[in-house]
């Protein structure tokens, strides 16, 4: 398991392979995927099967970035936040944020709506 | 692991980073390889250079440290010039105009909108006129905070401006201090009223006596490890040494390099030396302060004088602020204004800068709860400076609702942050005034609000603290404030305990116009809020803080931080100018 700030070596199909820097900035403000910033705190995330609270359905308010990690295409965190129904406080299992899609292997971000549920 | 921030420190970090900075602003925005933006911005900061947040690229915040907050005679009107001429961004904001400066909890001056390409003349500008933005942000010596009245203060032991002056030269710049795991922030208090909030400081220098060789000696004693952020405030520790104020910068450089060797710099959320103090206790901090970082014996601490701290006590007796009109030691005056949330126009900073000249030395000074001093005052020309049409908006005897909000930056430009803070909290001051009576035997009354839980605007030592939330309102996700009650600092500081979650921002002011009613009618006589507060448990103060609707309108419900300013007319991302080139003109889209 990579740790957060670490550059992750992604294989692409063909040829050498493929890095993708993921990392935390600002103080957990951000992730930025290849030197872009590309997903904030603030947001409210829904997560379904989950361990945060004990809602069904976690309406989890994202206040810090605590580890991202890339596993294949897909770019993980884990967050610390509070589910905003509850008011449980808890840091988020992995949770996708999105993927490196494409040739130019841009980066794909989950719409801010999608239901999320936790890597194993 | 070190972390990459600690890695690129190791590649270039410090005073080099100048050379690259300067070098970058000369080729434009453009020339940072994008590849390498991620390092450059972390290192900027050392040079008091922050990117501003998403949908802002290209600009940033600039920080100027102006130790114990003192703006000496000449600088302020420079500041005003610079901010008119280099501030201004792509849109007004509503309450402040187009170009303004921000005084800080950390007596320090931030303006916005900077262009890169126009650093190197503000910079020139600056340092010509003996500011600096170096370590203003980063991982090493912070700007030293301080009773912002020291020196020209009646109600002091030790004069501390020397012994801040001091330390800002000797660690400004030092390369044995310039790379450390995590901010150092230290504050140097020498008056008897605890301006200084040295327990929220990494370092804090606070008055004492101690009996040395059958004499008397004035100095400091040293409490290591405060600070306010994440959900993890600690008030600063008494590690039981005294130091003479000749041997301050020892002392306060042993601990530097202590925190340089032993602080966490695998865990960025660990690094504060408030954690190496959790684990290894005040007495393990002392006896390798002692062993490996000084080579004299360190005295124990001395007699404090924390009983008699005033500020920001919640006591309404003696001082808990600088507000106001005060006498010095000297016979002159020092007129405290009000700057509601900390942010003061160019123009009128101008304005200042040509009143404080005309009516006194030409210096003023910035206090920690985000206000300007003007000192050294005559005492016949008070009327006349009092008379003067700008101390109508920056009024030296305002509403106490007025006098005691603070706010942090907040989503218009920072990325941590969660919420609007500075106008909506312009807007909750104004209402409140209009709205709400405090007993009269309350002249003070400490609203702190602050974006986030990195608490810039201090929320855990106000009498309602503020910290930037969201919550659904008829379904839809809203800004919304976590209310805290009852925090303030003195002899027994208190961080707020944290009451009411999630109100929704528009609820906030009813919340707090109830809570004071209650107050009113419900206190025993005499009884001040803090201690009405610490009279009542958590279930008790929930049921008198009553949000609810009111007139009150709150324009940033919505989520401020998805646009890319949020009182631009369009402020979809979309509609971003950023990133500009040196003369703020859209650049092309990369691809």
């Amino acid at each position: 398991m990579l740790v957060r700030g670490d550059a992750y070596t992604n294989e692409a199909p063909e040829g050498p392979p493929m890095t993708t820097a993921v990392r935390i900035l600002d103080d957990g403000a951000w992730i930025s995927v290849d030197d872009e910033r590309v997903v904030s705190v603030s947001e409210l995330w829904q997560l379904a099967d989950h361990d945060v609270c004990g809602c069904e359905t976690a309406d989890f308010l994202i206040e810090g970035f605590v580890d991202v990690d890339a596993a294949g295409p897909a770019v993980l965190v884990r967050a610390a936040g509070q589910c905003v129904t509850c008011g449980e406080s808890a840091v988020s299992g992995w949770l996708p944020v999105g993927r490196i899609v494409g040739p130019d292997r841009r980066f794909a971000s989950l719409a801010t709506g999608h239901v999320r549920t936790p890597r194993a | 692991m070190p972390t990459d921030v600690e890695r690129w420190k190791d590649e270039v970090y410090g005073n080099e980073i100048r050379d690259h900075l300067m070098e970058f602003a000369e080729e434009g925005w453009d020339s940072i390889p994008e590849d390498e933006e991620d390092a450059w911005f972390e290192r900027f900061k050392w040079w008091g250079l922050y990117h501003q947040r998403a949908g802002q690229e290209s600009y940033f915040m600039m920080r100027i440290g102006t130790p114990n907050g003192v703006i000496e005679p000449g600088q302020l009107r420079v500041v005003g010039e610079i901010a008119k001429e280099y501030a201004t961004g792509p849109v007004e904001n509503p309450e402040f105009g187009e170009a303004y400066c921000d005084w800080t909890t950390r007596q320090s001056i931030q303006l916005h909108w900077i262009k890169l390409e126009d650093v190197p003349e503000i910079f020139e500008k600056l340092e010509d006129n003996g500011l600096s933005t170096q370590q203003a942000c980063g991982d090493s010596w912070r700007n030293i905070v301080g009773c912002p009245v020291a020196g020209k203060d009646k109600q002091e032991l030790v004069d501390a401006w020397p012994i801040a002056r001091d330390l800002h030269d000797t660690f400004k710049g030092d390369e044995d201090h310039t790379n450390l795991p995590r901010k150092w922030k230290v504050s140097v208090t020498g008056c008897t009223e605890g301006c200084g909030q040295g327990d929220i400081n990494d370092l804090a220098l606070e008055p004492a006596r101690k009996e040395i060789d059958g004499e008397t000696v004035t100095g400091f004693n040293v409490r290591v490890g405060g600070g306010l952020s994440r959900k993890e405030p600690r008030l600063a520790r008494d590690i039981d040494v005294f130091v003479r104020p000749d041997n301050a910068d020892e002392v306060a450089g042993g601990l530097s390099a202590l925190f340089r060797e032993h602080g966490d710099r695998e865990n960025r959320y660990n690094a504060r030396i408030k954690f190496l103090v959790d684990e290894w206790g005040v007495e393990k901090i002392r006896r390798v302060l002692q062993e490996d970082f000084v080579d004299f014996d360190l005295h124990t601490a001395g007699e404090d004088l924390r009983d008699e701290y005033t500020y920001n006590t919640g006591s309404q007796d003696g001082h808990n602020d600088h507000v106001g009109v005060h006498e010095q030691a000297d016979g002159n005056y020092y007129v405290g204004l009000n700057v509601l949330v900390g942010r003061m126009g160019a123009e009128d900073t101008l304005e200042l800068a040509d009143l404080a000249a005309e009516y006194g030395s030409g210096e003023v000074r910035l206090t920690q709860r985000q206000n300007i001093i003007v000192t050294d005052v005559p005492e016949e020309n008070l009327d006349a400076l009092l008379d003067e049409p700008l101390l109508e908006d920056y009024s030296p005897d305002p509403s106490p609702f007025m006098r005691g909000s603070i706010a942090c930056t907040g989503t218009e430009f920072c990325s941590l942050s969660i919420v609007e803070t500075k106008n909506r909290q312009v807007r909750y001051a104004r209402w409140l005034k209009d709205n709400v009576e405090l007993p009269a035997d309350h002249e003070e009354f400490h609203i702190h609000l602050s974006g986030c839980t990195a608490s810039c605007a201090q929320p855990q030592i106000a009498d309602v603290s503020l910290r930037g939330m969201k919550t659904r309102k008829d379904g839809d996700p809203v800004e919304a404030f976590d209310i805290g009650l009852g925090g303030g600092l003195g002899e027994d500081p208190r961080f707020a305990d944290w009451i009411e979650m999630r109100v929704a921002a528009d609820e906030v002011p009813g919340a707090i116009a109830n809570l004071i009613a209650d107050f009113e009618t419900e206190r025993e006589a005499g009884e001040t809020f803090r201690e009405f507060v610490e009279a009542r448990d958590e279930d008790e103060l929930g049921e008198l803080l009553d949000p609810e609707e009111t007139d009150y309108e709150d324009p940033y419900m919505h989520n401020t931080k998805k646009t890319w300013y949020p009182y631009a007319d369009d402020d979809n991302m979309d509609d971003s100018p950023a990133p500009t080139d040196g003369q703020g003109e859209p650049l092309p889209a990369d691809d």
